[in-house]
C-alpha cells in the first residue's frame, strides 16, 4: 500500500467570519496550505469537508466552486459530508485516493459558516443530523444529548460538575495562546465553578452542562495538503506521515444502543487506527479529541484507550492532560475553545497534530517531542466517528 | 439673580431624591472581579469618551446604542433629562460596560441602554441584571419598561427574562416594541439572572474610585486610545 503524509497545512482564524463568503473562507485556507507545501497548482484532486452549505448557505457545489476560485481545474473534486466529522471524512477519502493510485496529490479543506444565523438556528442546524421521527421532533438538540449523556456518567461514575470544569479551564488556556481560536480567553475555576457568582456567570445552557461546558458556535476553515510519501521530496516541508485512520458507525438512534455510555463507533474507530499504525493507545504523545461538550473529552479519552472508564478524570485533576503533562489532550483549545465550525473541525485537527509534530506549535503550547498524534472526530451523537494518527518521520 | 442662571433653572426637570444603587462585585468567568456602582454626575464626560468611539460601529447595532447613550448622557450632565441615572461595570478601574435607565414615576421605570466594551464575559448581562435589580428591588417600582435594539439585546432581556409583551404603549426609545419587567417576572428570574455581593471590600470598592478610559475595544479591530 502506498504511504501517504502531509505537506502543507493551513486554517483561518475560527469565530465570526460572517462578512465573508464561505467558498472564500475555504480558499483562503486552501491557499495557506498550498504556500505551506511550496506549490500553486499540481492537484490532483480537491476534497472538500462540510456540513451545512446546502442550508446556512444556500449554495451547492460547494466543492467546483472552491477549485475554480482557486484556479485548480481540471483537478478532481468531490464533497464529503459526515456531520461535524465531515473534515475526518474528507481526509479519509483524500488519503484512499492517493492510496488507490487515482491522485498523487490531494488537497483537502474544509470549512462552516455558521454565524450569519442565530445561535439557535445553529443549534437546529447541527439537531437536524438527529433521527426525523424519533429525536429530532421532540426536540432533541446536540446540548440535550450532551446533558443527558452527562447525567448517565455522573451517576456511573460519580463525576461532578466542578470536575468539568477542570477541562474548560485547561482548553481555554490552551486556546489562549492559539492565534486561530474563537475564544481566547482564559477562565478559572473560581469564576466559573468555585465563587458565589458562578452560577449565574456559568449558567446552566442544558442541565447539568452549563455555558463554560459547550463549545461556542463558530465560522472556520482549514485545509491540508497530502501526497504520497514517495513524491514528497519535491514539496517545501518535510511530510508527517498518516500513520492510521479508522471509521465506524452506531446506530442512528442513540436510544437503540445497549448502554447509551458506550461510544462503540469511537472504540472500532481507534482500533483500527491503532492497527493500521501498528501501535497502541500508550505510544501516543498527544491527542485532539471533539469536545464539543466537555464531557466527550472525557469520554473519548477513555474509549480510545488512554485511560479505564471512569478515571480520565483522575488524569485531568493531576494534569497529566496539560501540554506540559504525560498526555496532552487538545492543546489546541479544542473545540470547547477553539472553536466548532462543525465541518471545518475534523482538517482543524489534523492541522493541530502536523503542526504539533512539527514543533511548530506556539510558546507555551507545544508538546515536548511528539512521535505520534490521535485525532477523534465524532459525527452525529457518536453514530459516525473517525479517528486519523499522524506520525512524526 | 443672573438672567442666565434663572432660565437655566427653568429649563432644568425637577428631580426626585434617588435611593443609590449600593456597590456590589461579581466575579467574571475570567476570576477577574468586575466592580458595579452608581456613575456621579461629574464622571459623565468621561463615559462620553468611552462611549464615542463606537457611535459609528455598525457590527452588533453599536452604532445606535452608542449614539443613543452618548445623547441619553449628555442628558443626564446637562441636566436635561428627568430622573436618570447611569451604573457603570469596572476591572481594575477600566470600565468595561454601562447601562443607564430613569425613573418615570414612583412605580415605573424606564430601562434605556446597556452596552459592554469588554467582551465574551457576559459584562453587559451582568448590567443589565443590576439595572432591574435597582429598580425592582432598590427603588421598589413596580414595572419597568425595556426595549431592544438588537437581536443580542433581545435574547439577553426578552428572552432570558420571558418579558411580556405591551406593544400598545410606547417606550421613550422611539415606540419601539415595548416589553415589561413586572416584579414577579423579576423575582422569578432573580436566582438564575442577578448576583453580586455586597458589601465590596474597602479596597476593591477603591479601585472603581478613579473611572480608566479602556484602552482599545474588541469592536473597532487596530484602535487603540
Amino acid at each position: 500500500m502506498r504511504k501517504v503524509g502531509v505537506v502543507g497545512i493551513g486554517h483561518t482564524k475560527f469565530g465570526n467570519l460572517s462578512d465573508y463568503e464561505l467558498v472564500d473562507i475555504m480558499a483562503y485556507a486552501s491557499l495557506n496550505a498550498m504556500e505551506d507545501a511550496g506549490i500553486d497548482g499540481g492537484i490532483d484532486q480537491v476534497m472538500v469537508g462540510n456540513m451545512g452549505a446546502g442550508m446556512l448557505n444556500h449554495q451547492t457545489g460547494i466543492e467546483s466552486a472552491l477549485v475554480s476560485t482557486l484556479n485548480l481545474e481540471p483537478a478532481m473534486a468531490e464533497l464529503v459530508s459526515n456531520g461535524p466529522a465531515s473534515g475526518s471524512s474528507a481526509f479519509k477519502m483524500g488519503y484512499m485516493a492517493i492510496v488507490s493510485g487515482m491522485a498523487d496529490v490531494v488537497l483537502v479543506t474544509a470549512g462552516e459558516q455558521m454565524r450569519r444565523i442565530t445561535g439557535w438556528e445553529a443549534t437546529d442546524f447541527v439537531a437536524t443530523l438527529s433521527h426525523p421521527e424519533v429525536e429530532y421532533p421532540y426536540g432533541l438538540t446536540l446540548p440535550a444529548f450532551a446533558a443527558m449523556f452527562t447525567r448517565a456518567y455522573m451517576a456511573k461514575y460519580g463525576l461532578t460538575e466542578r470536575q468539568l470544569s477542570l477541562i474548560s479551564v485547561k482548553d481555554h488556556l490552551n486556546a489562549e495562546k492559539n492565534p486561530f481560536a474563537h475564544v481566547q480567553l482564559p477562565v478559572t475555576m473560581e469564576g466559573i465553578a468555585d465563587s458565589s457568582h458562578a452560577s449565574v456567570v456559568n449558567s446552566y445552557v442544558s442541565e447539568p452542562l452549563r455555558l463554560y461546558h459547550m463549545c461556542p458556535v463558530s465560522d472556520g476553515a482549514a485545509s491540508v495538503v497530502m501526497c504520497a510519501m514517495d513524491g514528497a521530496a519535491r514539496f517545501k516541508k518535510k511530510p508527517v506521515r498518516i500513520a492510521g485512520i479508522g471509521s465506524a458507525t452506531d446506530t442512528h438512534c442513540v436510544h437503540n444502543r445497549k448502554d447509551p455510555l458506550d461510544l462503540k463507533a469511537v472504540r472500532l474507530a481507534a482500533e483500527t487506527a491503532y492497527k493500521m499504525a501498528g501501535i497502541g493507545p500508550k505510544d501516543i504523545s498527544f491527542a485532539e479529541l471533539h469536545d464539543a461538550f466537555v464531557i466527550l473529552e472525557l469520554c473519548l479519552a477513555e474509549e480510545v484507550g488512554f485511560f479505564k472508564k471512569g478515571k480520565a478524570i483522575e488524569a485531568i485533576e493531576k494534569g497529566e492532560t496539560e501540554v506540559s503533562g504525560r498526555l496532552p489532550i487538545n492543546p489546541s483549545g479544542g473545540l470547547k475553545a477553539k472553536g466548532h465550525p462543525v465541518g471545518a473541525t475534523g482538517i482543524s485537527q489534523i492541522y493541530e497534530l502536523v503542526k504539533q509534530l512539527r514543533g511548530e506549535a506556539e510558546k507555551g503550547r507545544q508538546v515536548k517531542n511528539p512521535k505520534y498524534g490521535l485525532a477523534v472526530n465524532f459525527g452525529g451523537f457518536g453514530n459516525n466517528v473517525v479517528a486519523t494518527i499522524l506520525a512524526k518521520e | 439673580m443672573n438672567i442666565a442662571y434663572e432660565l437655566e433653572m427653568k429649563l432644568r426637570p425637577p428631580q426626585k431624591e434617588m435611593l443609590p444603587y449600593p456597590p456590589k462585585f461579581i466575579t467574571l468567568a475570567s476570576g477577574e472581579k468586575m466592580v458595579i456602582r452608581q456613575v456621579k454626575r461629574e464622571e459623565i464626560p468621561l463615559l462620553l469618551e468611552v462611549i464615542e468611539p463606537l457611535i459609528k460601529i455598525e457590527k452588533d447595532f453599536y452604532d445606535i446604542v452608542a449614539a443613543r447613550f452618548y445623547a441619553e448622557l449628555l442628558g443626564f450632565f446637562r441636566y436635561r433629562v428627568r430622573d436618570e441615572y447611569c451604573l457603570v461595570g469596572t476591572i481594575d478601574g477600566v470600565v468595561t460596560s454601562i447601562c443607564n435607565g430613569r425613573l418615570v414615576n414612583d412605580d415605573l421605570g424606564m430601562s434605556y441602554h446597556t452596552m459592554t466594551i469588554k467582551r465574551g464575559l457576559r459584562c453587559g448581562a451582568q448590567m443589565f441584571a443590576a439595572k432591574m435589580e435597582y429598580h425592582i428591588e432598590i427603588l421598589n417600582q413596580k414595572e419597568v419598561f425595556i426595549v431592544a435594539e438588537s437581536p443580542i439585546g433581545f435574547r439577553r432581556w426578552m428572552i432570558e427574562y420571558q418579558l411580556v409583551p405591551r406593544f400598545h404603549v410606547q417606550h421613550e426609545l422611539g415606540g419601539v416594541p415595548t416589553y415589561i419587567l413586572t416584579r414577579d417576572l423579576y423575582f422569578a428570574a432573580k436566582e438564575r439572572l442577578v448576583t453580586g455581593t455586597r458589601p465590596v471590600p474597602k479596597g476593591l470598592l477603591e479601585t472603581s474610585d478613579t473611572l480608566i478610559l479602556p484602552e482599545e475595544y474588541p469592536q473597532i479591530p487596530g484602535w487603540r486610545r
